[in-house]
C-alpha cells in the first residue's frame, strides 16, 4: 500500500475533475455553535426512505432530544426535537428539495436553558448486533455526506456477508465544503470512539480513514490519534481530485477494486460512512444525543463571513444565514451543499435537514450564464466521467428524449458528481438530462408494475 | 454454346420450380387465417397509433374490434362518421362513448402565480426545471409553463398561452393521454366533456397561505360545499374535490362564491373569460375586465 505520505505519490482513481478549491474561505474557521432561534421546522422526510411518523400532537411540550416521530418501516430512521419547546403546528411546509413536505414545527421555549440532559452510555459490548442496529435506526442517524441514507440500514450486514473494511470518508472533495475538515480537527477523539464502537460490531480487518491530501492537519491529528489505538486503523490521505469522496472512487483508489455496476460496497466487502456520521454515534452511545445538530458550512463570496456552524436540525436556512453576517446585495444563487452536486434553492425560508452540508452564496461572478451550443465531440465528459460512463452520448440522446437507449447506456449508474457538464466546453447541461431521464425511466418502471 | 445456355437456363428454371412448390406447399400447411376484414377496419381508422384506446395501436384495436372484444366508439381519435363506418361495415353497434379531453388542473399563470426565482437552465423544459429544486414557482404544485406537454400532443390540441398555461383545444383533444404523462407535476387530467364543474388547483395548502403563493389557488374556504347540493363537493386534504358520481347534480351555482375562482364551470374551452357571476359575493372585483384580457 503506497500514499501513506503527503508528499510521495497519492493513491486515486482515473478520471475526475480538478475543480478551484475555495476551501480557505472557511477551513481555518472554527465550529461555531448557531444560538438558538425562535422556531424549528422539522420535515419527516429527512432521509432516504418511508417517511418518519410524528408522534407528538400540537400544542404538547417536547423536551430537546425527546423522540417526536418514529420510524415507519426499516428503511426509515426516528426524527428528534432539538430544543426545549411547544409543538405548535403537524402540517405541510416548504423542503429543501423544492416540494411541500408534512413537517413539525416547534416555537422554542424562551425560559428553557436549553440543556441537553447526558442519558446513561451505552456500553457497546454488553448489548447484541440487533439492540446496536435499532438503537442507531432510533437515534435518527443517517449518512450525513449529503445522501442522507439512514446509516443503520447500513451497518446491517446481511447473513453470509463479510464486511472486511471500514472506511470513514472525510475526503469532502466539494469545493468550498469544510464542514467533514473541521469535524474531523475538532471531533477527532469522537470520531475514533465511534470508529471503535463500529469496529466492535462489524469487526473488520482493516480501518481506513481517506482524506484529500488538502487537509494536512486533519491527517497529522488523525494518524497520532490512530497510533494510540488498538484499532487497525491507516490514515489514507488522497489525491485532490474530483469526485474522489463519491463512496465507489474511494475504494478504487485505496483497494484498487471496482465496485460492480448496481452493486453495493458490500459486494467488494466495504463499507464507508462519512466522518460525521460516525461522530454522532459516538455521541448517541456515550452521551445518549440522537442527531438533533449536525455542523455546515456558509461560505461562498456572498457569505459576509464564511464559517462553519454547528446548527440543530429544523432552523430556518435564513437565520443559520444572518448568523454568518449575511449575505451581500450582489448574491444570485443559493444553494444548499457544494457546487457541483449542492441543490438550488429558491428560497431561504427552507430549514437545515440533515443531508444538507452547507449553504453556498454564489455572486453574479461565480454564475455565468451559460448558452448551450452543440455537441463538438471533443471527448471531455468521457474523460472526465469517473465511472466510464458515455455522457457525450447520452446527453444527445436526452434531447432526443430517448430514454430507453439511455437506460442501456446505464445513466441510472451515473450518480450526478457533475464532472461532465463542468468540462462540457459547450455548456450542455449533462447532468440535468440525466436526473431528468432518470425521473422518467423510474417513472415508466413504475407504470409498468 | 447453346447447350451451355439451355443447361444453365434449364438448371435454374428447375430450382426455380422446386423452391416454388416447396413454399407453395408451406403456404398451405403453415398458413393462418386472418379474418381480412381486420385491414379493412384498420383502414378506416385514423393511423394515429396514439394509444387513447389502451392498446399498443391502430392495429390491435382492429383487431379486437373484429373480434367484437371492443366497440368502434373506444378508438376517441376517429370521428362520429368514421366510427359509424367502422359499426356499419362490421354489423355491430357503434357503442357510445362519451368524449372525454384533458384538464388542467392548475390557473396559476404568470399574472396569477408568485414566483420565487428565475429559472435560468439552459434545458427549457418542465422536467428539467422541476429537476432543479422543484421549478422556480412558489406553488409547488403548480404548471412551470415551459410546454411539455404542448411538444409532447401529437395533435397540435395544446398551445402555451400568453398567461403561460397550456390550454386545450377540446375539438382536437383525443384524450390519449400523452400529456399526462408529459408533464412533471402530474397536472392533466383526462374528463368527460359533461363534467363541467373543475377545481383548478392541487395546492395542499389553507387559506391565506395558499393564496400569498397564487391568486387563484383554493383556499378550502369551503363556500363551494355549501353552495352544492349534499355530497358533490367535499374538502379533503385542504383542497375541494368533486364527487362526479353526483355530476348530474353539479351546476354552475357553486362557483360564484369563490373567492379565488379555483373551482370554474368549464363549457369547452378552460381559461376563458367567465361568465359575471349572478351573485356577487365575496372578492369578484378583481376578475373585472382587465383583469381576463
Amino acid at each position: 500500500m503506497s500514499g501513506t505520505t503527503l508528499t510521495g505519490p497519492l493513491l486515486t482513481f482515473r478520471h475526475g475533475v480538478h475543480p478551484e478549491e475555495y476551501k480557505e474561505l472557511s477551513c481555518h474557521r472554527p465550529i461555531e455553535r448557531m444560538p438558538f432561534v425562535e422556531e424549528y421546522t422539522l420535515p419527516l422526510s429527512q432521509h432516504i426512505g418511508a417517511p418518519a411518523k410524528a408522534v407528538v400532537r400540537e400544542g404538547q411540550y417536547v423536551r430537546r432530544g425527546e423522540l417526536i416521530a418514529e420510524p415507519v418501516g426499516f428503511v426509515s430512521v426516528g426524527l428528534h426535537a432539538p430544543v426545549d419547546g411547544t409543538v405548535t403546528a403537524i402540517g405541510l411546509f416548504d423542503h429543501p428539495n423544492g416540494q411541500m413536505l408534512p413537517a413539525i414545527r416547534i416555537k422554542t421555549d424562551p425560559f428553557s436553558n436549553q440543556r441537553f440532559i447526558p442519558q446513561p452510555p451505552i456500553p457497546p459490548e454488553q448489548i447484541p448486533v440487533a439492540d446496536f442496529i435499532s438503537a442507531v435506526q432510533r437515534a435518527g442517524i443517517v449518512g450525513l455526506g449529503g445522501a442522507a441514507f439512514p446509516s443503520h440500514v447500513k451497518f446491517s450486514i446481511p447473513e453470509g456477508r463479510q464486511c472486511r473494511y471500514l472506511m470513514m470518508n472525510g475526503c469532502e472533495c466539494e469545493p468550498f465544503l469544510t464542514c467533514d475538515h473541521r469535524v474531523m480537527v475538532e471531533f477527532a477523539d469522537e470520531l475514533i470512539d465511534g470508529t471503535g464502537i463500529l469496529q466492535h460490531f462489524i469487526g473488520a480487518e482493516k480501518i481506513y480513514i481517506a482524506i484529500e491530501a488538502n487537509k494536512p492537519d486533519a491527517v497529522a491529528i488523525l494518524r497520532e490519534k490512530a497510533a494510540h489505538s488498538p484499532m487497525p486503523i491507516e490514515v489514507v490521505p488522497l489525491q485532490v481530485k474530483y469526485p474522489q469522496g463519491a463512496e465507489k472512487m474511494m475504494i478504487t483508489a485505496i483497494l484498487g477494486e471496482e465496485v460492480p455496476s448496481g452493486k453495493l460496497p458490500l459486494d467488494v466487502g466495504v463499507l464507508v460512512s462519512n466522518v460525521g456520521t460516525i461522530v454522532a454515534l459516538s455521541q448517541y452511545f456515550r452521551q445518549g444525543m440522537p442527531l438533533i445538530e449536525r455542523v455546515l458550512t456558509v461560505t461562498g463570496p456572498a457569505v459576509r463571513r464564511p464559517t462553519n456552524v454547528l446548527v440543530p436540525l429544523g432552523t430556518p436556512m435564513r437565520a443559520v444565514v444572518d448568523f454568518c453576517g449575511g449575505i451581500t446585495e450582489d448574491a444570485v444563487r443559493i444553494l444548499l451543499g457544494g457546487p457541483m452536486m449542492g441543490m438550488v434553492q429558491k428560497s431561504l425560508d427552507v430549514p437545515v435537514v440533515k443531508g444538507i452540508s452547507g449553504i453556498l452564496a454564489l455572486t453574479d461572478e461565480e454564475v455565468q450564464d451559460i448558452t448551450t451550443y452543440n455537441c463538438i465531440r471533443c471527448g471531455r465528459c468521457l474523460e472526465a466521467c469517473p465511472l466510464f460512463l458515455n455522457p457525450a452520448r447520452m446527453g444527445l440522446l436526452a434531447r432526443k428524449g430517448l430514454w430507453e437507449e439511455m437506460e442501456e447506456l446505464n445513466v441510472l449508474d451515473c450518480f450526478e458528481c457533475a464532472a461532465c457538464s463542468y468540462v462540457c466546453p459547450s455548456g450542455i447541461p449533462l447532468v440535468q438530462s440525466f436526473r431528468v431521464g432518470k425521473a422518467m425511466i423510474r417513472e415508466k418502471k413504475a407504470r409498468e408494475k | 454454346m447453346l447447350t451451355e445456355i439451355v443447361i444453365g437456363v434449364g438448371i435454374l428454371a428447375g430450382l426455380g420450380l422446386l423452391f416454388a412448390t416447396v413454399i407453395a406447399i408451406a403456404y398451405r400447411k403453415f398458413r393462418v387465417y386472418e379474418d381480412p376484414r381486420i385491414d379493412e377496419v384498420e383502414e378506416m381508422l385514423p393511423h394515429a397509433n396514439c394509444g387513447a384506446c389502451g392498446l399498443p395501436g391502430c392495429r390491435a384495436f382492429a383487431e379486437k374490434v373484429v373480434g367484437q372484444e371492443i366497440q368502434p366508439s373506444k378508438c376517441t381519435v376517429s370521428s362520429a362518421e368514421a366510427i359509424q363506418r367502422i359499426a356499419a361495415y362490421l354489423g355491430v353497434e357503434a357503442g357510445a362513448e362519451e368524449k372525454r379531453v384533458a384538464r388542467l388542473l392548475c390557473a396559476g399563470g404568470r399574472r396569477e402565480a408568485h414566483n420565487l426565482a428565475d429559472y435560468k437552465g439552459t434545458m427549457s423544459t418542465c422536467r428539467g426545471e422541476a429537476a432543479v429544486a422543484g421549478g422556480s414557482k412558489a406553488c409547488s404544485w403548480g404548471c412551470l409553463g415551459l410546454g411539455d406537454c404542448e411538444i409532447a400532443c401529437d395533435f397540435d390540441a395544446i398551445f402555451m398561452n400568453e398567461d403561460g398555461l397550456p390550454e386545450v383545444i377540446p375539438d382536437l383533444c383525443t384524450a390519449c393521454g400523452d400529456c399526462v404523462k408529459a408533464c412533471p407535476k402530474g397536472l392533466f387530467e383526462l374528463m368527460p366533456l359533461s363534467q363541467k364543474l373543475i377545481v383548478q388547483c392541487k395546492s395542499l395548502l389553507e387559506g391565506e397561505e395558499a393564496e400569498s403563493r397564487c391568486s387563484v389557488a383554493c383556499t378550502a374556504c369551503g363556500r363551494c360545499v355549501a353552495d352544492a347540493p349534499d355530497g358533490l363537493i367535499a374538502i379533503r386534504n385542504n383542497l375541494a374535490v368533486i364527487n362526479y358520481e353526483l355530476n348530474h347534480l353539479a351546476s354552475v351555482d357553486a362557483t360564484f362564491r369563490c373567492p379565488t375562482r379555483a373551482i370554474v364551470w368549464v363549457e369547452s374551452e378552460q381559461f376563458v373569460k367567465p361568465a359575471a357571476p349572478a351573485l356577487p359575493l365575496g372578492r369578484v372585483e378583481r376578475y373585472g375586465e382587465e383583469y381576463y384580457q
